[in-house]
């Protein structure tokens, strides 16, 4: 094992809560998205994938910001927000929504295949033996897409561990609340002395990084229903 | 049983058929393209932008004047698919008993007796992907019969199918026919097939109805060829 300073265990376990938080919070509207997205036509159906990729393309650094501008304190939905008692600006809370905001575009594009690769005429078989849309929805494209969307899972959740501009910029860094694993590595670079906790972490972080990949490609080979015969 | 006037276009045809019957199996006989399975989707509902009226044992299912359309999953037909369409990631018992839930038993038809009827009592625990063409073919049969359905829909049951697997699952539609008193309504271009198993053939071409006579008229295999030499 890698031996760790309390401050660094801090990180790894705030990145990872992060990451999880942030890849369930989407996982519901990521998968509604993608169910109007594979199964419907409507107008501003292009705008709205456009629009989707935006946490892609636009500097991480742009996106915390106007996480920022739109939840922050004197924000429009943070001042709602705080209305509740919810306050997200300068929290871990944060930390995992801008996590899910980056994961996002990654879990519909990949849920979307998922569910363009169910037949459709297995749900239609479906129907007509009585199930309505959400039987159908639950025993049928649920089962066949649950690859994909696990895959789609693994991807969001390597994204949201390695996220740094976004949070940072939304959340600052503030130890054991927003100082995630890539922050406390940023934080260690420019601290005399820092170097051995920087290659303690990076080693860690390319461990959960491996771990991520090897679970998605474990999770995408071979399809388990093919033939169960033998067990 | 049934009286049925539809119209729908597509494309490259336009299917205008209309057509009543009080026959218990009635056969749609034409080829392909004829537009047969269409009428049989627009039965089961799953055909949409359909004009028309479909009235199925008295009771209205489609009537596009009236705007009248009972969604698929209630309209109390069992609907087998000619590529079987089971669900693959189910073994055969939850593929069978997957339309029969919160059912009753209303229709009569109760698990072993279709298992029995069917011969499918050695591959409940089997996957649908390892079984053979015939075999894959009566569980879906047996899927359609156990929701309990009034009228059971077959879409060319017995095409894709080796001789042997054809000669097998072709008895066992007739044991149905014999053994169950449900409605059916047959999709062929096989005139052995409507002869062996329909009391009454509609005659379908380019989407239209060409003809509509009992089976006894039809003749046993030449019956469509010679109607129009006449």
């Amino acid at each position: 094992m890698i031996p760790l300073t309390p401050d660094e265990w801090d990180a790894l376990q705030l990145s990872l809560r992060v990451a999880l938080v942030g890849v369930a919070t989407a996982l519901p509207i990521a998968l509604a998205l993608a169910w109007l997205l594979s199964r419907y036509r409507f107008p501003g159906r292009l705008l709205l994938e456009a629009l989707l990729f935006l946490p892609l393309i636009v500097p991480p650094v742009v996106t915390g910001y106007a996480l920022l501008a739109l939840f922050g304190r004197h924000g429009a939905i943070g001042e709602w927000l705080a209305g509740f008692g919810v306050v997200v600006a300068f929290r871990w809370t944060g930390a995992a929504l801008a996590a899910a905001v980056m994961a996002f575009p990654l879990l519909v594009l990949s849920i979307r295949v998922a569910f363009d690769g169910v037949d459709r005429r297995l749900e239609a078989a479906a129907e007509t033996l009585g199930a309505g849309a959400w039987r159908r929805f639950a025993t049928i494209v649920l089962p066949l897409s649950a690859r994909g969307i696990a895959a789609g899972c693994v991807l969001g959740f390597a994204r949201a561990f390695g996220e740094f501009g976004a949070t940072i910029s939304f959340v600052s860094n503030i130890p054991g609340e927003t100082r995630t694993l890539p922050i406390a590595i940023y934080e260690l670079l420019n601290v005399p002395g820092g170097m051995p906790g920087v290659h303690r972490l990076a080693l860690l972080s390319i461990l959960v990084a491996v771990a991520a990949t090897a679970a998605a490609a474990l999770i995408a080979g071979g399809t388990p229903w093919r033939r169960h015969d033998d067990d | 049983m049934i009286d049925l006037a539809i119209r729908r276009r597509f494309r490259d045809f336009d299917l205008d058929v209309a057509f009543r019957s009080e026959s218990r199996t009635l056969a749609l006989f034409g080829e392909s393209g004829a537009g047969k399975t269409s009428v049989l989707n627009a039965i089961a509902g799953l055909l949409r932008r359909l004009e028309g009226r479909i009235v199925l044992d008295d009771r209205v299912l489609f009537d596009s004047a009236t705007r009248i359309a009972v969604p698929t999953a209630a309209r109390g037909i069992g609907y087998v698919f000619q590529e079987g369409r089971l669900f693959p990631h189910l073994r055969v018992r939850a593929n069978l008993v997957y339309g029969a839930r919160g059912k009753g038993d209303g229709s009569g038809v109760d698990f072993d007796a279709v298992v029995e009827l069917l011969d499918l009592g050695t591959l409940l625990e089997r996957a649908p992907l390892s079984l053979s063409g015939g075999a894959r073919q009566r569980v879906a049969i047996g899927r359609a019969l156990l929701c309990g359905p009034r009228t059971l829909l077959l879409d060319e049951p017995l095409t894709g199918l080796h001789l042997d697997a054809r000669a097998d699952v072709l008895e066992h539609l007739r044991r149905l026919k014999r053994e169950l008193a449900i409605g059916t309504i047959l999709v062929s271009h096989q005139p052995d097939e409507v002869a062996a198993l329909a009391d009454e053939v509609v005659l379908l071409q380019g989407g239209r109805v060409a003809g509509q006579v009992p089976v006894a008229d039809f003749g046993a295999s030449h019956g469509y060829r010679l109607k129009h030499q006449r």
